[in-house]
């Protein structure tokens, strides 16, 4: 099942498959806001905001990245989530 | 050139976010041996290559990242007059006190660049060490990537030029290779206490502590082609590579463990002697150094760490 992704800062949208973490769907269809990272929740490279829409976080995420309070706030790590619905969802920025 | 106060650097613990899985990726893709667990749960590895105790440790952690990396140094007088440096140079010492199997007194202190690096001289060897007599090249045929020993790592964070010091001052190492800024500020160092081009680098960095990565030594251009098989077989987060270093000279790919701490399988180099000038590099020419057959950097290398 693929589920349509929306960036929020530019508009564009591409299909992301519920099977795999939005950061290597970002990678496969070279779309998205992220472009590279550790893929596996260490590095932070890959922090997002999900603004709209389910998701499941699969893997651990590290903490030195995204606090719990952030976390339950949609702020989490690409490659430790996958998506459940559409999505709309934007780059991590400093408030 | 004999060594003159440090060996090597010999054990490095690692946090991981999920033990079970980054241990089989150790096991079965690097190719390490699990020596057995600590009783808070830490896991201690080695190569089929080495022979002390263990040299590498994964802690279950809430972050990724390196907890420690500790030298092995020449006796125990050596590992004493460290200590008493270390404190002239400025920087506090205590004596470690996190269980370590096989291993005798350790010192630990941090440095300004926000990493801690310990100090021993005794160690056990490991139950299963390689023959010493009329010795094969192996007992049994090494698995996964034939990861021969923990050789290097890199750190990022600031004032390395200070760190740089301590190394050369206080452990009588010294930088065959370093790349400055434009305004001749030290972005990056390789730092070496005998033959091999580096034992660790420290790259400039605003935040404090951070491992870019730590590296196994590999056989020869062959096992990094082996590697990169294993890479992507086992459908590994590829960094960079195959590819070669001016800087070092080395052969090598970098990948990421499931989760997350960069890992780079290493082979050649040249063999640095402290007799011979040293090599300098631009920072605008780092790109080149770094990747030699790219030509240029690639943009996740500077900035993805843990
Ligand atoms: S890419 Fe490193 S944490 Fe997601
Ligand atoms: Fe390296």
């Amino acid at each position: 099942m693929e589920y349509k992704v929306t960036d929020a800062t530019t508009g564009n949208t591409f299909m992301a498959d519920e099977n795999d973490s939005l950061f290597f769907a970002m990678r496969r269809k070279h779309e998205g806001p992220i472009t590279y990272g550790c893929g596996g929740g260490g590095c932070g490279a890959c922090k997002i905001e999900i603004l709209d829409g389910n998701f499941e976080i699969f893997k651990k995420m590290s903490r030195a990245h995204v606090s719990e309070q952030e976390q339950d706030s949609g702020i989490v790590l690409a490659c430790c989530v996958k998506p459940k619905s559409n999505l709309t969802l934007k780059k991590f920025s400093q408030k | 050139m004999a060594i003159v106060k440090t060996i090597r650097p010999g054990l490095i613990q690692i946090r991981v976010l999920d033990l079970d899985e980054t241990l089989e990726f150790y096991k079965n893709v690097v190719g390490l041996d699990e020596v057995g667990r600590t009783s808070d749960g830490r896991v201690m590895l080695k190569t089929y290559d080495e022979f002390d105790h263990h040299s590498v440790v994964l802690r279950k952690a809430e972050e990724a990242g390196l907890d420690y990396v500790a030298f092995k140094v020449m006796d125990a007088e050596t590992l004493e007059q460290i200590k008493v440096d270390t404190e002239k140079f400025g920087y506090a010492v205590e004596e470690a006190t996190d269980e370590q199997p096989g291993f005798g007194k350790r010192y630990s202190t941090k440095l300004c660049t926000g990493h801690t690096i310990q100090f021993y001289n005794e160690v056990e060897l490991a139950a299963d060490y390689p023959m010493l007599k009329n010795p094969d090249p192996w007992k049994e045929e090494p698995r996964g990537m034939r990861a021969q020993r923990f050789d290097h790592l890199l750190c990022y964070g600031p004032n390395i030029a200070e760190a740089e010091r301590y190394f050369i001052e206080v452990l009588g190492m010294f930088a065959p290779e370093v790349c400055n800024t434009e305004d001749g500020k030290r972005f990056a160092t390789w730092l070496t206490g005998g033959n091999k081009a580096h034992d660790i680098a420290f790259v400039e960095y605003e935040q404090p502590g951070k491992m870019h990565h730590f590296a196994f030594y590999l056989q020869d251009w062959n096992d990094i082609g082996h590697a990169a098989d294993l890479i992507g077989k086992n459908r590994v987060k590829r960094d960079v590579g195959p590819t070669r270093h001016a800087i070092t000279r080395g052969q090598t790919i970098y990948f990421f463990e499931p989760s997350g701490n960069r890992i780079e399988t290493y082979a050649g180099g040249y063999a640095a002697y402290p007799d011979n000038p040293q090599r300098v590099w631009d920072v605008a020419e780092v790109g080149r150094g770094l990747f030699y057959y790219e030509g240029e950097l690639i943009p996740s290398f500077l900035s993805v760490v843990s």
